[in-house]
C-alpha cells in the first residue's frame, strides 16, 4: 500500500490536523500508512476530502493533549498524535492512563514542553510603553520556543483588558485594542520600543531582592534559561551580581557587629503601645471610617447610653429606622423594648444600648428595605469592636437580645431556647433573652401576650441582677 | 521613574528580601474588568529569578524600614545602622500599577517596620490595598503582612482586600522569641493566627472574600538552638490548628550590621532544604513528626540524604515494596517516588504490569527507588541489607532549588 501524505500548515495547525484525523479514520488508514508533512502553502490536503467524514469522538484528555501538542515545533508531532488517536480508537480507550507507555510518555513530555513555554511566555513578556504617544500603549518583543501565540492570547487579554497592547514575535504578532484581538504577521525586534522608563527601577528592584549569601546560578538558570535572557531587561544585572556576591558576604561576615547606637526612644516606645481607642467616641470614629461590610447602609449606628452604664443591651443590627436616624433601638422593636424596660423598672436612659452589627443589611423589595440577617462571618467581623465597646463601658451585666447577640458575645452559636437566662460572656456577667422583634413577629395575640410576659420577667431579673452586688456572689433567688 | 523613588525602592526591597513567604498562589481565578487591571491564576507566576535561584513573583517591599521594634535577627531593627526610607501610600500604589502593566509582577507583597504604632502601620498598609482595589480596579494578587500587635478589627479589614495574609512566627519557640524579639510575644501571634483562620473558613463557607488564598508563615532556621524536630513540631501544630497554606523556612543569613548575639556565618541552606522536604512528608506523604525526627540523629535531619531515604534506611524491614501490588500509602514511602509518580503508578497498573523501565518513565528518582522496589523484572534481594547502601545513595552535594 502507498503511503498517504498529509500536508499541514506551518505552525499550530489544529484545524488541519482535526480534519485530517476525521478523514484518515474514515478511510481506516493506520499510522504506518500515513506521513505528515508541513508546508507554508497548504491546500494539498483540501477541505473537500474531509468534508464528509464523520467527526471523531475522543476522550477529553486526548483532545486537550492534541491542542497542546500541535503547538510544539517538533515536525513529528502530528505523526505521534495520530498514533495516539489510532490506538485510542482501536481498543485502548484508556491509553492515557498508562503513563508508562512509551508513546504516552513521549507525548506527555511534548505537551509539557509546550505548557512550560506558555507559562514562560506569560512570565517573561515585558511590555514597554510606546513613546511620543498621548494614549497609553504598550508593546513587547518575545521569542517563544513553540507556536504558542494564539494559545497565549487569552491570558494577556484577561489580565490587561483595559490596556492597549501588542506582542510581537518571530512567528506572528497580536494586538489588543481594548476591544478586539487582531493577529498579524511575524515581526522583528526593532518593531517594539527599545526601552521603558520603568526598566531602570525594575532592574534596581531585581538587584536589591537578590541575597548574595544564597547565590545559586544553577537554580536560576533551571527556571530562567539563558535563551530568554536577551529579552529580559533585568538580566543585564546578573553577571555583576554573581561576581560580587562572595565578596559582599565576606564583608558582612568580617565586619564586626557594630555596637548598635543605643537607640531606645522611650517616648516613642511608650506611645507605640498606647494605640487603643480610649473613649467610645474614638472607637466610634474607627467604626465609621471602616464603612459597612455589606454595602448599602446609610451610616454606622453606634451604641448609646451613659459611658459607664450598669447594664449593656446588645441587639442584632440596626433596622430601617435606626439606619436613617443613626440611633439604636428607635424602630418598632426598640419602642417595644423601651416599654418593657419601663414596666420592669429599668430606666432606658440609664442603660447602654448597642448592636452586634453596626450597619443595616437589607434586601430591597420595591420601595421597602427588608431586614436581612447577618451571617456568622459578618457578626464576627464586627465582634472586635463590640468587645472593645464593652471594655470601655465596663458594665455589671451584659444582656444578649436574641441569637445574633449571643453569637457576638460568646463567639459561639447557641439556640436561645436552651440558653435563656443567666450566662457568662468572657469577663462579663451576662443574661440571655429574646430580641424584642421576635415578639412583634408572633402570629396570634395569645402567644404574643405570653411571650411578652416572659420577656418582662427576664427584664425584671435583669434589673435585680444589676442591683445586686455580683462580685460577692450575693444573688437574688431565682430558679436557675 | 524618578530617581528618588528608585532609591527608596532599592532600600525597601533590600529590606524585604529576607521574607521567603512570597508566592502568588492559591487565589481564586479572577479576570480584569473592562476598565480594570489584573488577573490571578491558580498557581501564580514567577516573572523572574534572581541569581540566588529564588522566584520574583510579587513586588515585595516594605512600606518603611524604620522600625520601633528591636528583633535581633532583623536588618530593620531600630538599633541597626542601615539606611532608612519610607514610601507614601500613593508611591506604593503607583509602583505596583506601573510594574504590573509591564508584566514584571503578579501583584504586591507588602510588609512594614512598625512606625508610630502597630495600628497606624497596619492602617497604612490596608490603605494601599484598598486604593489598589477601589481606585484602580486592581484584580492582581495582594499579600499583606499582618501585624499581630495591631487591633483585631484591622485584621478583619485587611482580609477584605488581601488575597493572602501572613504573620511570620520567625522563631519556633517562645523562649527564642523572648530572647531575640523582645517586643513580640507568642500568644498574640497565635491569637491573630486563630482569628485569621476562623475568618478564612467562615468566609469560604459564606462565599465572601476574606484572604481567600489563606495564611502562611515563616520560621528562621539557624538563628537559635532549636532542633529540626522542634521546628517540625511547631509546623505540624501550625498546619493543624490554623490550616496554614504553607510554612516557609528561611536559613538565617548574615545581614549587614548584624547583631552581636547571633551567629554570623553562611546560611544553613542544606538544612533549610531538608526541612522543606520533611515538611512535604508531613503534608502529603502521611509521615508524622516523630517518624521524621527518628530518621536523623538527636532531633536533626540527615544533611547528606533526603529525609524519606533516611527513614527508609532505618526501616528496611518494611521494604522492598512491590509497585504492582502495594497500597498507595506504602508506595508514598518509597524513596525517589513522588506523589505524582505514585498516582500514575496506581492508575497505570490497572492496565498493565509495570517493569523497571516503565517506572523509569514515571520518576526521575529511580536510582534511589531501586533498592526498595520490586517490579515485574526486578527484585533488590540482599542489596537492601547492604551496609554501604546509604553511602552509595548520597548525592553529590548540589545546591537545590526550592521553589521549582
Ligand atoms: S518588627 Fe521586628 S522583624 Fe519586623 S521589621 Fe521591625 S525589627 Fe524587623
Amino acid at each position: 500500500m502507498n503511503l498517504r501524505r498529509i500536508t499541514l500548515k506551518n505552525g499550530a495547525d489544529l484545524d488541519g490536523f482535526r480534519k485530517a484525523v476525521r478523514w484518515l479514520i474514515a478511510e481506516e488508514l493506520a499510522p504506518q500508512h500515513v506521513v505528515f508533512a508541513i508546508d507554508d502553502a497548504p491546500g494539498l490536503f483540501g477541505d473537500e476530502q474531509a468534508g464528509d467524514a464523520a467527526p471523531v469522538s475522543l476522550p477529553k484528555g486526548v483532545a486537550r493533549l492534541i491542542e497542546q501538542v500541535v503547538c510544539h515545533h517538533d515536525p513529528e508531532r502530528y505523526a505521534l498524535l495520530y498514533q495516539l488517536v489510532w490506538r485510542v480508537l482501536n481498543g485502548e480507550r484508556d491509553l492515557l492512563e498508562v503513563a508508562s507507555d512509551p508513546l504516552v510518555h513521549r507525548i506527555d513530555l511534548t505537551a509539557r514542553s509546550v505548557r512550560r513555554d506558555l507559562h514562560k511566555m506569560h512570565a517573561f513578556v515585558r511590555f514597554r510603553r510606546l513613546k511620543g504617544d498621548n494614549l497609553e500603549r504598550f508593546a513587547a518583543w518575545f521569542e517563544p520556543e513553540h507556536f504558542i501565540l494564539e494559545a497565549a492570547a487569552s491570558f494577556f487579554i484577561d489580565r490587561f483588558r483595559s490596556m492597549d497592547w501588542a506582542i510581537l514575535t518571530p512567528i506572528g504578532s497580536m494586538r489588543w485594542d481594548r476591544a478586539m484581538l487582531i493577529f498579524g504577521p511575524p515581526a522583528s525586534r526593532e518593531d517594539a520600543p527599545g526601552e521603558d522608563s520603568f526598566e531602570e527601577g525594575w532592574r534596581g528592584y531585581y538587584e536589591s531582592v537578590f541575597n548574595p549569601a544564597r547565590v545559586n546560578p544553577t537554580a536560576m538558570r533551571a527556571e530562567m534559561p539563558k535563551k530568554y535572557w536577551r529579552n529580559l531587561p533585568e538580566t543585564a544585572a546578573i553577571p555583576g551580581l554573581i561576581q560580587t556576591a562572595a565578596q559582599r558576604v565576606e564583608r558582612m561576615i568580617e565586619q564586626e557587629a557594630t555596637m548598635p547606637a543605643k537607640r531606645t526612644p522611650e517616648r516613642a516606645l511608650e506611645a507605640m503601645w498606647d494605640q487603643e481607642p480610649k473613649s467610645l467616641k474614638e472607637l466610634n470614629a474607627i467604626i465609621a471610617k471602616a464603612g459597612p461590610l455589606v454595602p448599602g447602609a446609610t451610616q454606622a449606628v453606634f451604641g448609646e447610653g451613659p459611658a459607664h452604664a450598669e447594664i449593656v443591651f446588645v441587639g442584632e443590627q440596626p433596622g430601617d429606622q435606626e439606619d436613617l436616624q443613626g440611633r439604636p433601638f428607635v424602630g418598632p422593636a426598640g419602642k417595644l423594648l423601651s416599654k418593657a424596660m419601663r414596666e420592669a423598672g429599668i430606666e432606658r436612659e440609664q442603660a447602654y444600648l448597642t448592636n452586634a452589627v453596626k450597619h443595616f443589611k437589607f434586601e430591597q423589595r420595591g420601595h421597602r428595605r427588608i431586614h436581612s440577617k447577618p451571617t456568622a462571618g459578618e457578626v464576627k467581623h464586627y465582634r472586635p469592636w463590640l468587645m472593645k465597646e464593652l471594655e470601655l463601658v465596663r458594665p455589671k451585666l451584659v444582656v444578649a437580645l436574641g441569637a445574633t447577640a449571643v453569637l457576638a458575645l460568646s463567639g459561639k452559636a447557641t439556640p436561645i431556647t436552651r440558653s435563656r437566662g443567666r450566662a457568662r460572656f468572657g469577663a462579663y456577667e451576662g443574661y440571655i433573652t429574646v430580641h424584642p422583634s421576635y415578639l412583634l413577629r408572633l402570629p396570634d395575640e395569645a402567644t404574643k401576650r405570653e411571650a411578652y410576659e416572659a420577656f418582662l420577667n427576664d427584664l425584671r431579673r435583669i434589673h435585680d441582677l444589676a442591683q445586686a452586688d455580683l462580685d460577692t456572689g450575693e444573688l437574688p433567688l431565682a430558679a436557675e | 521613574m524618578d530617581e528618588k523613588l528608585s532609591k527608596k525602592l532599592r532600600i525597601l526591597a533590600d529590606a524585604a528580601k529576607y521574607d521567603a513567604s512570597c508566592s502568588s498562589s492559591g487565589a481564586p481565578k479572577r479576570k480584569a474588568d473592562v476598565d480594570g487591571l489584573g488577573s490571578t491564576v491558580g498557581t501564580g507566576i514567577c516573572h523572574a529569578y534572581t541569581p540566588d535561584g529564588r522566584c520574583v513573583s510579587l513586588l515585595k517591599i516594605l512600606l518603611t524600614n524604620y522600625c520601633l521594634f528591636d528583633c535581633a535577627y532583623c536588618v530593620n531593627r531600630r538599633s541597626s545602622n542601615v539606611k532608612r526610607a519610607k514610601f507614601s501610600v500613593d508611591e506604593v500604589v503607583t509602583l505596583t500599577i506601573e510594574f504590573y502593566k509591564r508584566n514584571y509582577i503578579e501583584g504586591l507583597f507588602l510588609s512594614s517596620g512598625i512606625i508610630r504604632s502597630p495600628d497606624y502601620t497596619m492602617e497604612q498598609m490596608i490603605l494601599v490595598a484598598k486604593k489598589l482595589r477601589r481606585d484602580h480596579g486592581f484584580r492582581g494578587y495582594i499579600h499583606l503582612k499582618t501585624i499581630p500587635e495591631a487591633s483585631p478589627w484591622l485584621i478583619e479589614e485587611a482580609g477584605l482586600w488581601a488575597d493572602r495574609l501572613s504573620i511570620n512566627l520567625e522563631l519556633p519557640t517562645e523562649q527564642s522569641l523572648e530572647r531575640l524579639a523582645p517586643e513580640k510575644d507568642g500568644a498574640s501571634i497565635e491569637t491573630a493566627m486563630a482569628q485569621m483562620f476562623e475568618r478564612i473558613e467562615e468566609a469560604r463557607e459564606e462565599r465572601r472574600h476574606f484572604s481567600p488564598a489563606g495564611q502562611t508563615t515563616q520560621m528562621i532556621v539557624g538563628a537559635d538552638e532549636t532542633t529540626d524536630a522542634d521546628v517540625l513540631r511547631t509546623s505540624a501544630k501550625l498546619y493543624g490548628h490554623y490550616a496554614m497554606k504553607r510554612v516557609y523556612y528561611s536559613a538565617f543569613s548574615p545581614i549587614p550590621d548584624s547583631s552581636a548575639i547571633l551567629p554570623l556565618k553562611s546560611p544553613p541552606l542544606m538544612r533549610e532544604s531538608r526541612l522543606y522536604q520533611a515538611d512535604w512528608l508531613l503534608r502529603y506523604y502521611g509521615f508524622d513528626v516523630d517518624e521524621i525526627a527518628a530518621s536523623g540523629e538527636r532531633g536533626m535531619l540527615d544533611l547528606d540524604i533526603d529525609p524519606k531515604l533516611a527513614w527508609a534506611l532505618k526501616n528496611r524491614h518494611r521494604f522492598p515494596v512491590d509497585v504492582n501490588r502495594a497500597e498507595r500509602e506504602m508506595l508514598l514511602r518509597v524513596p525517589g517516588l513522588g506523589a505524582r509518580a505514585v498516582d500514575k503508578i496506581v492508575v497505570a497498573r490497572k492496565h498493565t504490569t509495570l517493569r523497571l523501565e516503565d517506572v523509569a518513565r514515571l520518576t526521575s528518582g529511580l536510582k534511589r527507588a531501586k533498592p526498595f522496589l520490586i517490579t515485574a523484572d526486578h527484585h533488590p534481594k540482599a542489596r537492601l541489607d547492604q551496609l554501604n547502601l546509604r553511602e552509595r545513595l548520597i548525592e553529590k552535594p548540589e545546591q537545590l532549588s526550592l521553589f521549582a
